[in-house]
């Protein structure tokens, strides 16, 4: 069975180890921190200057200067810092964060990324995302592993405008969990009940499985959020 | 050295047809959004703004973009669902727009504070973004030539002042502010609260009153029920 959105973010949020520095992207990287496991102390960092985002502030007590780089009214956690722009991009450039976890228009095969414009007649629109897929010391994607109509996400080569060359270590996917190991796309982890011929078939690049191949564990639901897709 | 002036419209009075201006702000907070009304009133021709998003009606950034007042904005994130002036004036070849990445943006303008002539950033290499710059490698890892950005006046929100311009931010609203304030030939703060001077301690003023030429006190109703810090 497949992963929901939400079963995505549940396996990231996995992986990531106590004491971590995290920048999430929009979309379902954004949902990562719901699922963090009890215990871990992840400090979530905005680019517009926060180290320490918390939770969206519930309705009525949204302080107006405080943003996260979504765009959404949020809290900071005790512990939690803010700073300009230029000391926020030393951080990511610098290879302060130890990850970031962002979401995907296509992965390389090679780790190449594609996730900042759709070519054609729009406004480009850059952000941090360049800047984030260089600096991070871990980059991982999450998303779905086909767009809605389909198309596999994951290719030999983008056919996008690449954000960065080479940036991608892991890929979490709603069928599996991949990582980009000396250029090679490799299959770790395979959902319940999906097999590794249904995650080639939806993949447009050559895939090596790990003869350390799993099944992944995760709970049909946690807290009334299904994890898996029925 | 009293840098108070009376409203914004003193405070953006003299800016010429043709000007460069940075504007903080991102998101909402940190938007001098008085400063930007009063220098849309003036009616003004082919400025180029340099701002890190696109510009909203709320704002008056996108106002400014529909009334035909912007040549050029250098932006990183003009493409959120509210730049729709920015969207039309582009899409119909009326506006210029340079687009860079985030931390590219905020470091050429750091560097035109510091007096730098530019730096080397592994930022947008291998990308469309690097076509025309200079590539260097260095200890083996290639690296983009970004040339200094610097403006004729900066646009500054921030919470706190006193009438040199030391300026105090809270939260987010830090984002460009402290750093244009370093750009400009004119920077101009819109502040919450003009206090005497004296009254803000030297370890909260971010932005040191040498960067600042002039202070303009509009506040913001609700500001002044919260605390500068704590939760």
């Amino acid at each position: 069975m497949p992963l929901t959105r939400e079963g995505i973010a549940y396996r990231v949020a996995h992986d990531l180890p106590d004491g971590s520095y995290v920048n999430l992207g929009v979309g379902i990287p954004s949902l990562v921190t719901r699922f963090i496991p009890p215990g871990r102390i992840i400090l979530i960092h905005s680019e517009n200057g926060i180290l320490g985002a918390g939770p969206k502030a519930p309705p009525g007590e949204e302080d107006p200067d405080l943003v996260n780089a979504n765009g959404d009214f949020v809290t900071l956690v005790p512990g939690a810092s803010v700073f300009d722009h230029a000391l926020s991009f030393a951080i990511i450039r610098g290879g302060h964060l130890t990850h970031a976890v962002l979401g995907a228009l296509q992965v390389s095969s090679r780790g190449d990324l594609a996730n900042w414009r759709v070519p054609g007649p729009r406004v480009p629109g850059v952000g941090g995302a360049m800047d984030i897929a260089v600096g991070a010391r871990q980059v991982w994607v999450a998303t779905t592993h086909t767009t809605d109509r389909g198309e596999p996400k994951i290719v030999e080569e983008c056919s996008y405008p690449l954000t960065a060359p080479r940036c991608v270590r892991r890929v979490y996917t709603d069928l599996a969990v991949l990582s980009i190991r000396d250029e090679r796309l490799v299959l770790e982890e395979v959902a319940p009940d999906v097999t590794p011929d249904d995650v080639a078939a939806r993949t447009a690049a050559t895939l090596t499985v790990s003869p350390q191949l799993r099944v992944m564990e995760i709970p049909a639901e946690i807290d009334g959020i299904r994890l898996l897709a029925s | 050295m009293d840098k108070v002036v009376a409203t914004c419209d003193e405070a953006v009075a003299d800016i010429p047809n043709g000007a460069s201006i940075m504007i903080g702000g991102f998101g909402p907070p940190g938007i001098p959004v008085h400063l930007v009304h009063a220098l849309r009133r003036r009616k003004l021709r082919d400025l180029v703004l340099i701002y890190c998003g696109g510009g909203t009606d709320e704002d008056g950034i996108g106002g400014l973009i529909a009334d035909g007042a912007v040549r050029k904005l250098i932006s990183s994130y003009p493409t959120h669902p509210g730049a729709t002036a920015v969207r039309e004036r582009y899409l119909a070849g009326e506006l210029e727009l340079e687009v860079l990445p985030q931390g590219t943006f905020v470091e050429r303008i750091r560097a035109a504070g510091a007096g730098l002539g530019g730096f080397y950033t592994p930022t947008g290499v291998g990308t469309e973004l690097a076509e025309g710059k200079e590539v260097r490698v260095i200890d083996g890892r290639a690296y983009l030539f970004e040339l200094p950005l610097r403006a004729d006046y900066a646009f500054i929100k921030a919470y706190r002042a006193d009438r040199w311009g030391n300026l105090v931010y809270r939260r987010t609203m830090r984002n460009f502010n402290p750093i244009m304030a370093t750009a400009a030939d004119v920077v101009i703060a819109e502040v919450d609260e003009v206090g005497p001077v004296g009254a803000l301690s030297p370890e909260e003023i971010e932005t040191p009153c040498i960067f600042v030429d002039r202070v303009v006190e509009a506040p913001r109703p609700w500001v002044r029920q919260r605390p500068a810090t704590g939760r």
